[in-house]
């Protein structure tokens, strides 16, 4: 019974499964907002809670949790889940206070108070909680001191610090420069131009979900999944090679993972035309790549043109792709700016799903001149 | 007989508050009447950070979760804990480690590396929190958004303050998590060896990027992790990063009151 359990959390947390299951959760979450109830909130504590108390038993589970330098990850598991949970119960909250002719808390609550005492002992109280909870976590708990640095002895997994394990989880599908340079700049140049491209004038101040959906949808997405989901499995379900080890699973470092990827250019010369891949000089190499080129710049440059079409002009079944409102609403500069933004951001799930589905290694592949996507 | 211990005790605070040593550090009365609750905050030079008043809904732990204070209070403890590690560490790739076993050692009860270390993880997961608070209240919109984006840089020096100072010890756990950080610059494009297009910068039959010259060495000062990157990563972590930070916290803080104090509904 129990390995029957355990093998369905090893199978649950394969990062095809983990990865699509927190998605369409998320995404019912958005949709179903009564979720977001204090009691479920308990419910989903607890049954977390168990699972990971009882966990501790498992030897293989117990290794890897308790490493002092992964206990930050037991944090953020819980305190991500806590304050994503609290913002949206708030924000919920004050939707039902604003659709019964209520106004949202925040605003009834306008009068000005003395910052002595309201506010200092509030941040006293903080500061003293705070000191306490740093003592005695670092009194129970000593710092990680491995053996002495030995650049002759790389350890298998080699891993970043924990929280840069999205990044090189993100690794196992797109190459370094893109994973490793383009996309964590394109996230700060991303965060930076939110309040620039967001121009829905409506949640300023308060906690609200129905006024700013689209905003908190991606943006939790983002945060939740794209970041904070690749940290907690990069580091608890990344073992030796960066093979996938479920969490009640050996690190086997002996493990050996069949690697059958094939890029586009493969699928086009070699599976559908049955001939050799072009090769010699700069326009052989064209002529291989040009269906990935062709998709990566559709994707890129043609699809924002596309999406802000009117809905008119979609056929039906495709008519959802239309963000023509707020092409209208936005205006050309900050509409391009934000779906190209988001367009990136979304081409890692789409990456991901490409490999899971089809073994796909490169879209576009240069290695001649480490140009790979 | 409570008040035979408390009638001396309060004599005494009384005594200590009417001083002219108490009342030349503190220019006013005690903060009960509205006067001296303004005043306290105006004339103290780190309460003055905040207004006198504020509005209600804005200062309560539900709306902010105090999630920015603390972060800074956790930036104070670690430049706090790290001042005292300073003394002892030296990092060279001879002491580095024995220095941090020493502190290990033969401090009793010592525990200044873990809340130095713990301290930083922490904060690494408040800068989270509060950007995901300041986002869900939709804090970052006009008139804030400027400050939006100094908090964003704050984020990316917190990241990079943690991410020097784990080399630190110079443990396997150390050196390894940076080279494994570092062999990203490598593929920078333009930038460095193994980056895209990198190879198109020739000069003549001479390629102007190598592993010696590129992004990652800039960043290890090195070609591999050794005693150079040490040192370029202890003076980042100790002296540039935390005076960009505090510098730009400044400015954070600054611009919260200028854009109008604590959000809230306009």
């Amino acid at each position: 019974m129990i390995d029957l359990f355990k093998d369905l959390v090893n199978w649950a947390s394969g990062p095809t499964v983990l990865f699509t299951i927190a998605t369409l959760g998320l995404l019912a979450a958005f949709r179903f907002t009564q979720v977001w109830s204090k009691t479920s909130a308990k419910v989903f504590f607890v049954v977390l809670a168990v699972f990971y108390t009882a966990s501790m038993w498992d030897p293989d589970f117990f290794l890897i949790v308790a490493k002092p330098d992964n206990i930050p990850i037991t944090g953020v598991i819980f305190l991500v889940f806590f304050f994503t949970w609290y913002a949206m119960h708030q924000g919920i909250q004050n939707d039902r206070r604003s659709a019964g002719e209520e106004e949202v808390l925040e605003r009834q609550e306008s009068e000005k108070v003395w910052v002595w005492p309201d506010l200092v002992y509030t941040e006293m109280l903080a500061m003293v909680i705070l000191s306490i909870v740093l003592l005695v976590w670092s009194i129970l708990l000593a710092a990680p001191l491995e053996q002495p640095a030995n650049p002759a002895d790389s350890p298998n997994p080699s891993k970043a610090p924990w929280y840069f394990l999205g990044l090189q989880e993100m690794l196992v599908y797109f190459d370094p420069w893109l994973a490793g340079v383009v996309f964590p700049t394109l996230i700060i140049v991303g965060l930076m131009a939110i309040p620039y491209i967001d121009t829905n004038p409506k949640g300023n101040g308060y906690f609200t979900f129905k006024e700013r959906k689209a905003e908190i949808v991606i943006f939790l997405f983002g945060f939740l999944i794209l970041w904070c989901l690749l940290v907690v499995s990069g580091t608890f379900l990344r073992g030796p090679n960066w093979n996938f080890f479920g969490p009640y699973e050996y690190w086997d470092v002996h493990r050996v993972e069949p690697l059958l990827n094939v890029n586009v250019s493969d699928f086009f010369w070699v599976k559908l035309l049955g001939r050799p891949l072009p090769t010699g000089g700069f326009f052989a190499a064209l002529m291989r790549e040009w269906l990935g080129i062709l998709m990566v710049g559709a994707y890129l440059f043609v699809l924002p043109v596309v999406m802000s079409w009117p809905r008119e002009r979609f056929p039906t079944g495709l008519k959802w792709l239309s963000c023509h409102h707020y092409f209208e609403k936005m205006g050309a500069t900050r509409y391009y700016l934000g779906v190209s933004l988001f367009l990136m951001m979304m081409s890692l799930p789409i990456k991901m799903y490409l490999r899971w589905a089809f073994n796909l290694k490169y879209i576009v592949a240069f290695p001649e001149i480490f140009f790979n996507i | 007989m409570l008040n035979r211990i408390l009638a001396p005790l309060s004599a005494a605070w009384k005594e200590a508050t009417d001083s002219q040593v108490w009342t030349s550090i503190f220019r006013h009365g005690k903060p009960v009447s509205n006067r001296n609750r303004a005043l306290v905050m105006m004339s103290n030079v780190f309460l003055h950070l905040h207004p006198v008043k504020s509005r209600k809904a804005g200062i309560k732990l539900r709306y902010t979760w105090c999630m920015g204070g603390i972060t800074f209070f956790l930036f104070l403890v670690l430049t706090f804990t790290g001042l005292l590690l300073m003394f002892y560490y030296r990092p060279t790739v001879e002491y580095a480690y024995a220095d941090i076993v020493d502190l290990q050692e033969h401090v009793p009860l010592g525990i200044m590396r873990e809340l130095h270390r713990w301290g930083a993880h922490a904060m690494v997961i408040t800068v989270w929190l509060h950007m995901l608070r300041v986002f869900m209240t939709g804090s970052y919109k006009p008139p804030r958004e400027f400050n939006w984006g100094i908090g964003v840089v704050l984020l990316v020096l917190t990241l990079l303050l943690s991410f020097t100072g784990y080399l630190l010890p110079w443990d396997q756990l150390a050196i390894w998590a940076i080279a494994v950080g570092s062999n990203m610059a490598r593929a920078t494009p333009l930038l460095g060896t193994e980056g895209p297009l990198s190879a198109s910068l020739t000069l003549g039959d001479i390629s102007l990027i190598n592993a010696g010259n590129d992004a990652r060495f800039a960043l290890l000062g090195a070609r591999s992790v050794g005693q150079p990157t040490l040192l370029r990563f202890y003076v980042l972590h100790c002296v540039g990063l935390p005076l960009v930070a505090a510098f730009l916290m400044a400015v954070h803080f600054w611009r919260v009151r200028k854009d109008g104090g604590i959000s809230g509904p306009m």
